[in-house]
């Protein structure tokens, strides 16, 4: 098996790092680095939701807010929402709907902020890994975390969690597959394809990465008792 | 076989696996997936016989009827008041519950309550819809002047409270500050700046070491470092009126003069009565022929 161009073997991820109840003034926030990308999440709410016509009698909605910070990027990304920007809210929304359960909140809206505050490619997971901290730290009814990590293919090897040197080889021809999975249930909420892979390739990738997954489930497990046993070493 | 796989006042976070087999019974927190019993909610563990549940340890408030909350008034209605009390919906005081007054049919209600004002409220109802009543009367509720407002989180209150209220009256007796304690975790302290600041500090400290043991202890300690040995051995201070709401006294109502409370009160009342100074001699004239001599 070659080694990647930091030592890495395939299976591996980046360094992980997490921590929750980071942002004072939010209800549940996290922030969770992989390798040289950085995601802070705070979530708020539940609370009331306005404009009055999103509302939904049935059942409380989770309002997502993918954002990159202009100098999260070698070059200075312009702010403001952007085509990009509006999809990967929308699928963080949809990797983490499946897990919550708001239907106590009719009504009301659970926001989270994404704010990338580095990015070296795989943000959209960064994201998703740092949102499910902070929901958790919210103390939102939630049946589990959700971790969720890349895999690419590079000189016809997958390969997990790419970094941005490895996803911008060939000319950004790199394939990447974002994932995010519930551990509990083994089911995928995010799967998307970026490049081209075959069949066969997306299916072995998707048993590839639950070792990175489990990892990275760890870490934010981890993360959340940090945050409530921390007096007690004192 | 069943069996416990986390200690009992452990932290368990979501999706984690907390008990095997059917013997365990979900409660509060927790969810039963095949034959596991799993958490879905961040939270102190307990067992109770065979029942789990978790404690939550974050999150918003969970308003309850019964509980005295302090909430800032964000609208005033046609008849009532809208107030925020931290929750996922706003509370509504209904004019009844905000005042002893009469309030005439178009009256200006901002004279009770206007748009920030802070008022200590109880939660008289909440309803399946999540619509949530209430009320300003009553001792230790209505509007809050002065002092200073801080928050923490509503699962910290129980330990800023104590048991049946040792905390907070240690607090009250050892500065002299008045304070009130919302279970919304908004709390209101009045006293010298100096004593405030004191009260800021013991709470902040209760917030941040409320999980662990020893915590009555630790605040002590604290007092007496600020305030001086003599500080703790002060005489309690009786309970005392706290808000505005406070039913007028009696005692300043005459009998003599005074009807009984009725639908007409505060009305001016010179309109519906005969005037005082109408000679009487005249009504009992016409009158005594046939009452008082046969």
């Amino acid at each position: 098996m070659t080694k990647r161009h930091d030592g890495r073997s395939n299976l591996d991820v980046r360094k992980l790092q997490a921590k929750a109840g980071v942002i004072k003034k939010a209800d549940g926030s996290a922030y969770f680095k992989i390798g040289n990308t950085a995601a802070y999440a705070a979530v708020y709410g539940p609370r009331e939701l306005h404009p009055k016509f999103m509302q939904n009698p049935r059942t409380g909605i989770l309002r997502c807010s993918y954002n990159m910070l202009p100098f999260s990027t070698t070059e200075r990304n312009r702010p403001g929402p952007s085509r990009r920007s509006k999809e990967l809210s929308l699928v963080t929304q949809k990797a983490l709907l499946p897990v919550v359960d708001l239907s106590e909140y009719p009504n009301a809206v659970v926001d989270v902020f994404i704010e990338l505050s580095e990015t070296d490619a795989g943000s959209r997971c960064a994201g998703i890994c740092a949102a499910a901290i902070a929901l958790a730290d919210a103390g939102i009814t939630m049946k589990d975390l959700v971790p969720a990590v890349s895999v690419g293919l590079i000189n016809n090897e997958l390969v997990v969690d790419l970094d941005g040197e490895e996803e911008h080889m060939n000319e950004n021809e790199t394939p990447d597959v974002p994932i995010a999975m519930i551990p509990s249930t083994g089911e995928y909420t995010l799967l998307q394809m970026d490049g081209i892979m075959t069949k066969d390739q997306v299916l072995e990738a998707l048993t590839l990465v639950k070792p990175a997954l489990q990892e990275i489930l760890k870490v934010q497990k981890q993360a959340l008792k940090d945050r409530f046993s921390e007096g007690e070493q004192k | 076989m069943s069996k416990l796989l986390v200690n009992e006042r452990a932290i368990v976070v979501p999706g984690e696996l907390i008990a095997e087999g059917m013997d365990f019974l979900p409660s509060t927190g927790t969810y039963r997936a095949n034959d596991h019993i799993i958490a879905n909610r961040l939270g102190l563990l307990q067992v109770s016989g065979k029942v789990v549940k978790t404690v939550p340890l974050s999150g918003v408030y969970q308003p309850k009827k019964n509980d005295v909350v302090i909430g800032k008034v964000i609208d005033v209605l046609i008849s009532g008041w809208r107030v925020d009390i931290g929750g996922a919906y706003s509370a509504v005081i209904g004019l009844k519950d905000g005042t002893f007054d009469f309030v005439a049919r178009g009256a200006d209600l901002t004279k009770y309550f206007c748009i920030d004002d802070y008022a200590a409220v109880k939660i008289t109802n909440v309803t399946s819809q999540n619509l949530i009543d209430i009320s300003a009367k009553g001792q230790g509720l209505g509007k809050l002047t002065g002092g200073r407002l801080i928050t923490v989180n509503s699962a910290k209150v129980p330990r800023v409270i104590g048991k049946s209220g040792s905390m907070v009256s240690l607090l009250k007796r050892a500065t002299g500050c008045r304070i009130v304690v919302g279970q919304n975790g908004l709390i209101w302290i009045n006293g010298t700046p100096e004593e405030e600041y004191v009260v800021v500090g013991a709470i902040r400290m209760i917030e941040k070491y409320a999980h662990i043991s020893g915590l009555t202890n630790r605040v002590e300690t604290y007092l007496k470092e600020k305030l001086g040995e003599e500080a703790l051995n002060r005489p309690e201070v009786p309970e005392e009126q706290v808000g505005e709401s406070e039913r007028p006294p009696m005692r300043e109502r005459r009998p003599d003069r005074d009807r009984p409370r009725s639908r007409f009160e505060g009305r001016d009342r010179r309109e519906r009565r005969p005037p005082r100074d109408r000679p009487p001699m005249q009504a009992s004239e016409e009158k005594t022929p046939q009452g008082s001599e046969e």
